[in-house]
């Protein structure tokens, strides 16, 4: 099996609100797969489709080779979920939720689970009533990494950790990569998803606009450039590419598309370059630009390469 | 500067509430009432029954003659007394506040709720975290819910008092019993607001709030029968909020000046519940949490097992106020068997009769209190299946269901409760009625017949909240609407002589009338089968639906 998860035109219907309006998603045996999108776009409802817990009204899912419906019980065996939103039974401890989750999915290696608690600096002993909502995330968390599976899902499980802890949850996740465990990480956190994920797939409004790995869809975006030149630029402002041109006394800054970028270097050291600052294209601008007005017409879900270049 | 070891507001030792600390209070108070506004509305429908009692009670005693022969057989019944009160007079005024003696204690219970609902219950989700950092003052939570829940019950006092002056009684005795509902019900507001200070989990605030309700109704029961039979424990009603409520006597006396013992009581439980809220941190209580376990038990191991974690502490509740129960309706079932015995005109038979009571004497009681088991049995069926609907709105179920845990076998889990307990509630019900009734060899097989013959009855309740959950998910509470219907049919349904098709509705009207009453199977065997059908439906739709509902 080379595919953990594979949706295609995924539909989800809540009265007149199509919550998924055609998503797809593919998710390979043994990669870390960065799920971004803004809040409302769908992630958590694609992910509860996954789990079986809602019925898709069109289109296909298939998780780890098995119906994701009609045989729920037994996949879920085979995978871990961290809900985004992490409330637990309030009278029970910490430590008897992370064991009872493990149990109630294919077992628990308890060293593991030692060890997590200790890094994760949690106290199990405490009552879930207790806990804060970082807390809580760590006790799924844990009981996530500590169970015997080979999938995880996590929606959005950083949001309520400190920065330390974060840094820990990369670890461990990174971890969980090297020895071959597949992960689906929903998020709206960028850097999580860039220091993770070998792809990524961006949904908005219930639609998957963009798929592919980072460097793929760096090639989309665009490099801001600030330039100090000796005399005044020709042509900056014609050449196709080039955005949010302002040009200053001793100097320009614009942003341009990757394809164009050569020849926008090129009029400029036409004009004498002094200084040049070029930025490459962070995630965080790769996620603006979905978020910002709608490319909703159909973006293709996967462009081929050759068109980056 | 002074320093204090306590985490009081600006490092003052003992702060004394000022202005700012109820900033906002008038915010939430407008809060509280957006979100509750339905809540309110039921509570006010309460506030009817007085006057329908009257008026009921006016058509069952039309003469002074009949209403003073009526008021004689009562005044000789210790288990009545035990149940309403001391009754004082024989205007139908006097025997109307007698007959409504134990509603302020519902009001009480609503108040209680709500306050706690609204303090503790906002504190343990979090969200009185978000609203304090607001321009809220620290008391403003706490004083807003009080002041909600006083202003509703003064507004049902009034409507009580307006209602019952309607229905033909004196003004001012009306007014009182507008008042003795408002005693009931300002009285347990309070003691909820203090409650809900002393622990962390909203559960054991109500345990605690509960536990005082009920203790203060057993101790007026006591003063009470002690006082009418020339005992020496008289004194005892006014330990009880609910006894003032009575002392009153409406009708009768009008005693006003009870209402400021009541009122130094609610001023007293309010000013101690603000000053322990202001000397502790948000989240915290005076009771501390004991930490738990580090690793679970070996058997916590599946989702049955976690269902019985969660529910044996209610069942166990439940268990022991059956047992409470059934000891004093044993205990009192010869004297009340002697006084109707002794009631010529049979009216006393009459009352039992509208509470299910057939047969000989002992038997009509002990019917009658099986009756009343088998509705408060599926109370208990009710919240044990709605604990599904509770962790799937708070979204508990959907990690669980996560696992490899199928949604008929998470169901299952609660499920055995809902259905297992009410046998067993009845059973410990009957088997201690059984025990202190004097006649213990006989009446424990009858007792438990009697007890399981409800249980079809119970059964169809907990379908139909199965049924609820898995078809009409955002309806689930409507479960409670259903056995509000099947008392209110019991209760006044013959009195009101609804046709025998509306009466079928309820279960409870199919059910055998045991002990003494005939028995037949084929009621028995069709309720079950309505609640087989009803509960695998619930469970289809269960199966089938989205997980959360939207």
């Amino acid at each position: 099996m080379t595919e953990a998860i594979r949706v295609e035109g995924l539909v989800k219907t809540f009265g007149q609100f199509r919550a998924l309006d055609g998503l797809d998603l593919e998710v390979r045996t043994g990669e870390v797969h960065g799920f971004l999108g803004p809040n409302g776009a769908g992630k958590t409802t694609t992910i509860r489709v996954l789990l079986g817990l809602m019925r898709a009204d069109g289109g296909t899912a298939r998780l780890l080779g098995g119906d994701p419906w009609s045989e729920a019980t037994a996949l879920h065996r085979r995978l871990a979920y961290v809900p985004g939103d992490v409330t637990l039974w309030p009278n029970l401890s910490g430590g008897e939720v992370i064991d009872m989750l493990g149990r109630l999915r294919g077992g628990i290696d308890t060293d593991r689970r030692d060890e997590l608690i200790e890094r994760f600096a949690l106290d199990p002993r405490k009552k879930c009533r207790t806990y804060s909502k970082g807390n809580r995330q760590k006790v799924a968390v844990i009981a996530a990494l500590a169970s015997q599976v080979e999938l995880l899902i996590f929606d959005e499980p950083t949001s309520g950790l400190d920065p330390l802890m974060e840094v820990v949850f990369r670890e461990v996740v990174a971890r969980e990569r090297d020895a071959g465990r597949t992960v689906l990480l929903s998020s709206h956190i960028l850097s999580e998803v860039d220091a993770l994920c070998e792809r990524v797939t961006i949904i908005r409004a219930g639609r998957t606009v963009e798929s592919g790995t980072l460097s793929d869809l760096r090639h989309l975006t665009r490099t801001s450039i600030q330039a100090e030149l000796a005399r005044p630029a020709d042509g900056l402002d014609t050449l196709a590419g080039v955005h949010d041109l302002v040009v200053e006394d001793s100097g320009v800054r614009f942003s341009v598309d990757a394809e164009q970028l050569d020849q926008a270097l090129a009029r400029l050291s036409a004009a004498g370059v002094r200084s040049l600052v070029s930025q490459p294209p962070t995630l965080e601008e790769l996620f603006l630009r979905h978020y910002e007005s709608a490319p909703a017409a159909a973006a293709p879900v996967e462009r081929p390469a050759g068109v980056a270049r | 500067m002074s320093v204090s070891t306590r985490p009081a507001p600006a490092g003052t030792a003992t702060p004394a509430p000022r202005s700012s600390d109820l900033t906002g209070t008038g915010k939430l108070v407008r809060l509280i009432l957006r979100r509750d506004r339905w809540l309110l509305v039921w509570w006010l429908v309460l506030a009817l029954y007085p006057a329908s009692a009257a008026r009921s009670l006016d058509n069952l005693y039309p003469t002074a003659a009949d209403l003073q022969r009526f008021a004689d057989d009562m005044l000789a019944n210790s288990a009545l007394t035990a149940l309403y009160g001391q009754l004082h007079g024989a205007s139908l005024g006097e025997v109307t506040a007698w007959r409504i003696g134990s509603y302020p204690a519902i009001l009480g219970l609503l108040s209680l709720l709500v306050v706690i609902r609204h303090t503790r219950v906002e504190e343990a989700a979090g969200r009185r975290e978000l609203v304090g950092s607001t321009a809220v003052g620290r008391h403003a939570g706490l004083v807003a819910a009080l002041s909600v829940t006083f202003l509703i019950n003064i507004v049902v006092a009034l409507v009580i008092a307006a209602t019952l002056r309607g229905a033909g009684l004196p003004g001012a005795g009306s007014l009182a019993v507008g008042a003795q509902f408002a005693v009931g019900g300002c009285v347990f507001a309070a003691v909820g607001g203090l409650a809900a200070q002393l622990t962390t989990s909203p559960m054991a605030a109500r345990g605690i709030a509960l536990g005082t309700l009920g203790v203060t109704f057993l101790v007026r029961a006591l003063g009470d029968v002690s006082a009418v039979n020339g005992g020496a424990l008289g004194w005892l009603t006014w330990l009880s909020p609910i006894g003032w409520a009575q002392q009153i006597r409406a009708y009768d006396s009008n005693r006003w000046w009870v209402l400021l013992v009541a009122l130094a009581a609610v001023a007293v439980l309010s000013a101690t519940a603000v000053a322990v809220s202001a000397r502790r941190d948000i989240g915290s209580g005076v009771i501390d949490e004991r930490p738990g376990p580090a690793t679970a038990a070996p058997g916590l191991r599946s989702a049955g097992a976690l269902a019985r974690r969660l529910q044996r502490g209610s069942l166990l509740g439940w268990l022991v106020a059956f047992a409470v129960a059934g000891l004093l309706y044993g205990s009192v079932a010869r004297t009340v068997a002697d006084s109707i015995d002794d009631d010529g005109n049979g009216r006393l038979r009459d009352v039992l009769a509208r509470l299910g009571g057939t047969g000989a004497a002992v038997d009509a009681w002990l019917s009658a209190m099986m009756g009343l088991m088998a509705i408060l049995a599926a109370g208990y069926a009710i919240q044990a299946a709605r604990r599904l609907d509770a962790e799937e709105s708070g979204q508990r179920s959907e990690i669980l269901l996560a696992t490899a845990t199928g949604r008929l076998r998470w169901a299952a889990g609660h499920l055995v409760f809902a259905f297992v307990g009410p046998a067993l509630l009845l059973a410990v019900g009957a088997l201690a009625a059984a025990a202190t009734s004097g006649e213990a060899g006989r009446q424990t097989s009858r007792l438990l017949g009697a007890g399981l013959a409800q249980l079809p009855a119970v059964w169809v309740l907990a379908a139909v909240t199965v049924a609820l959950f898995g078809l009409l998910p955002r309806l689930a509470a409507a479960a409670w609407g259903a056995l509000a219907l099947c008392v209110l049919l019991g209760d006044v349904g013959a009195a009101l002589d609804l046709p025998q098709g509306l009466l079928d509705v309820s279960p409870f009207t199919h059910t055998p009338k045991l002990p003494g009453g005939d028995f037949s199977a084929m009621p028995l065997i069709v309720l079950t089968a309505v609640a087989v059908v009803v509960t695998a439906v619930g469970l289809t739709g269960l199966r089938r639906r989205d997980m959360p509902a939207n």
